[in-house]
């Protein structure tokens, strides 16, 4: 019974993870239709901010949940300022001049920081369900990925701007013709989509590791997400993160964590091919 | 000229370019640089294969370096286990190709857009990375090869003579069969292109919706020429596995990058691009690792990130280019 108890926490923890780490990626692929190869080194860097701040003496919250977002903010701002606005409209391009990015990325802060892995070790100790212990971490984690989804779904839905961006994601000419800017709308956009990848390598620094090249570990599954998700960006990345985070948490209790990321990529390979869109081209398509 | 005359021509280049290569090389370099040499013209295999399917096949494929290191596995697993390399040869060129085959039916028969295929074959080679990294102990043996995990299998033999496991190729003779591969595999792109069957994959790159409404098959075309150019890069891996050995890198991210840099540098739409792009922007890793005052990957994204910008169309269209501008004759 503590058992099953503990798997099941385990699996919500598997899809709250997934969810963090792909909602930064849905918001700018939901938006702006820009893959973000470098992503996963938004991540990094968010991680990287966590980490060194800590270790400056800052508070760990502060460390973990404020200055992340706003670090990556920045570098999202510059990032689309002198490579992103180049490539509008040009996908391929974009894909491959991110991925560029990401190299270059990881070669920065490989000299700048060297090669090895720093961390900070989970805030929150821990309780105890029958033999098990859980830790409480895993559970804030949970709340974060709701807590993350409810405020970008509010943002969208109820204030001015959040109209204006979807306004400009649905038709980017009648929007301009309106008097809306859509450069200005694609900037706050990209700005806002890094920062959320920011909070996500602040979020997930105390549990996995800090390296330059720790986004790897993560691109492909986040990628994988947004892409099965689908065109709804919001209940896309939801579901999507839902059934995959439970194959993946699933597959790595029966065997192996390797073996848990075959089994979600193969199960996202053959949905696509049942579904090409995505979940949400299918079902849900009038969601958000 | 005729087009047939033409290609004749390009490929009897080749061939003259590649003998006197073949020929002067080993007598001018030494050991370890002539070693060297193999690597990239195996690298360079592995550019054409990709320069064929996504220049010519119009199909982003991020995770070449699946086949490549799927190749170079099985060549060394299989000849490992037979004490022969005369039959891990086809069966490392046949195992790239299904693999292709099978990728290709999910992707195109599902019939998913370019950008998905793209993140999907990059998803593929990580997945394939991440697990021959944990094939570290003794479960992980197929037969009599270890898999070895993260460090691969320093013991992957050399080729040797068909049917004579006992004479094995010397360094010398391995760049000659390297040179003798990207040759013919240049050959056959060149040759393939200039059948109904290259030409209908050249119009589905063009405009896939026209050539479906004129009746080809768009999900067959791609998914042979795909399959194709698996097996050149599962050649490559063959012949990187001489060299070198094989390893989980070789189904690493920084390579699977190398190659897009290569094709992107060269110019997409040749063949002989990407061959020159992976022999210069290796040039410039190799003058990279000896600089100490900057990392290797920041460079290389630096690059990467210029010429997305400033040559979208790679070197060799925009020098050709110039060049028919400086000479006041219209385009070749």
């Amino acid at each position: 019974m503590d058992y099953a108890a503990v798997v099941a926490l385990q699996i919500l923890s598997g899809v709250a993870t997934l969810v963090i780490v792909s909602l930064g990626l849905a918001v700018v692929f939901g938006m702006m239709r820009v893959i973000n190869l470098a992503h996963g080194e938004f991540l990094m860097l968010g991680g990287y901010t966590a980490v060194l701040a800590y270790g400056r003496g800052v508070n760990l919250w502060i460390a973990l949940l404020i200055l992340p977002p706003v670090v990556v903010g920045i570098v999202g701002v510059v990032v689309e300022r002198l490579l992103i606005r180049r490539l509008y409209g040009r996908m391929v391009d974009t894909m491959l001049a991110t991925w560029g990015l990401s190299l270059a990325l990881i070669g920065g802060v490989t000299m700048l920081f060297g090669n090895s892995v720093t961390g900070v070790s989970a805030p929150l100790g821990s309780f105890i369900i029958g033999r098990f212990h859980v830790s409480v971490y895993d559970l804030f984690l949970m709340l974060a990925a709701v807590v993350l989804s409810v405020a970008v779904w509010a943002v969208l839905k109820f204030t001015p701007a959040g109209l204006l961006a979807r306004g400009t994601m649905q038709n980017a000419e009648m929007a301009s013709a309106l008097g809306v800017a859509p450069d200005r709308v694609y900037a706050v956009t990209f700005a806002a989509g890094a920062a959320l990848s920011g909070l996500a390598g602040g979020l997930i620094a105390p549990i996995s590791g800090v390296v330059p090249t720790m986004g790897t570990a993560y691109i492909a599954k986040a990628f994988i997400t947004v892409i099965t998700g689908g065109a709804a960006m919001l209940t896309g990345t939801l579901t999507a993160s839902g059934l995959l985070g439970t194959v993946l948490t699933s597959f790595t209790f029966l065997t192996t964590p390797v073996f848990g990321e075959v089994a979600l990529l193969i199960v996202a390979i053959v949905l696509l091919r049942l579904l090409p869109r995505g979940i949400t081209g299918r079902f849900l398509r009038r969601a958000l | 000229m005729a087009p047939g005359a033409r290609t004749g021509l390009e490929i009897g280049a080749a061939v003259i370019v590649a003998a006197v290569a073949a020929v002067y090389l080993p007598q001018v370099l030494e050991l370890f640089s002539l070693i060297n040499a193999t690597v990239w013209v195996s690298m360079a295999v592995l550019a054409l294969s990709l320069g064929l399917v996504w220049g010519f096949g119009g199909i982003l494929c991020f995770g070449q370096t699946a086949f490549f290191g799927l190749g170079g596995y099985t060549y060394a697993v299989a000849s490992i286990n037979f004490g022969d390399t005369t039959w891990a040869v086809p069966l490392a060129l046949l195992m790239p190709t299904l693999l292709a085959a099978a990728l290709g039916y999910l992707m195109f028969y599902g019939r998913i857009s370019d950008v998905y295929m793209g993140v999907i074959t990059l998803t593929t080679t990580l997945i394939l990375f991440k697990f021959a990294s944990s094939t570290a102990g003794d479960e992980w043996n197929i037969g009599e090869a270890p898999l070895g995990g993260f460090n691969g299998i320093p013991a992957t033999p050399p080729l040797n003579f068909p049917l004579a496991p006992d004479q094995q190729l010397v360094p010398e003779q391995i760049f000659a069969v390297a040179v003798l591969c990207l040759v013919a595999c240049y050959a056959i792109a060149k040759l393939v292109l200039r059948t109904r069957f290259g030409r209908v994959c050249v119009a589905i790159k063009e405009n896939e919706l026209r050539a479906e409404l004129l009746g080809y098959d768009v999900r067959l075309h791609k998914l042979v020429m795909f399959a194709l150019a698996g097996m050149m890069a599962g050649l490559a891996g063959v012949l990187f596995a001489n060299c070198v050995f094989v390893s989980p890198t070789m189904f690493s991210l920084s390579y699977a990058g190398q190659v897009i840099i290569w094709v992107l540098v060269g110019g997409i739409g040749t063949l002989v691009g990407p061959v020159i792009g992976c022999v210069l922007v290796q040039m410039l890793t190799t003058y990279a690792g000896t600089l100490s005052w900057i990392d290797p990957n920041l460079l290389l994204g630096l690059v990467f990130m210029a010429a997305v910008v400033a040559v979208p169309k790679g070197l060799l269209p925009t020098a050709s280019g110039l060049l028919a501008r400086l000479t006041g004759r219209a385009q070749l």
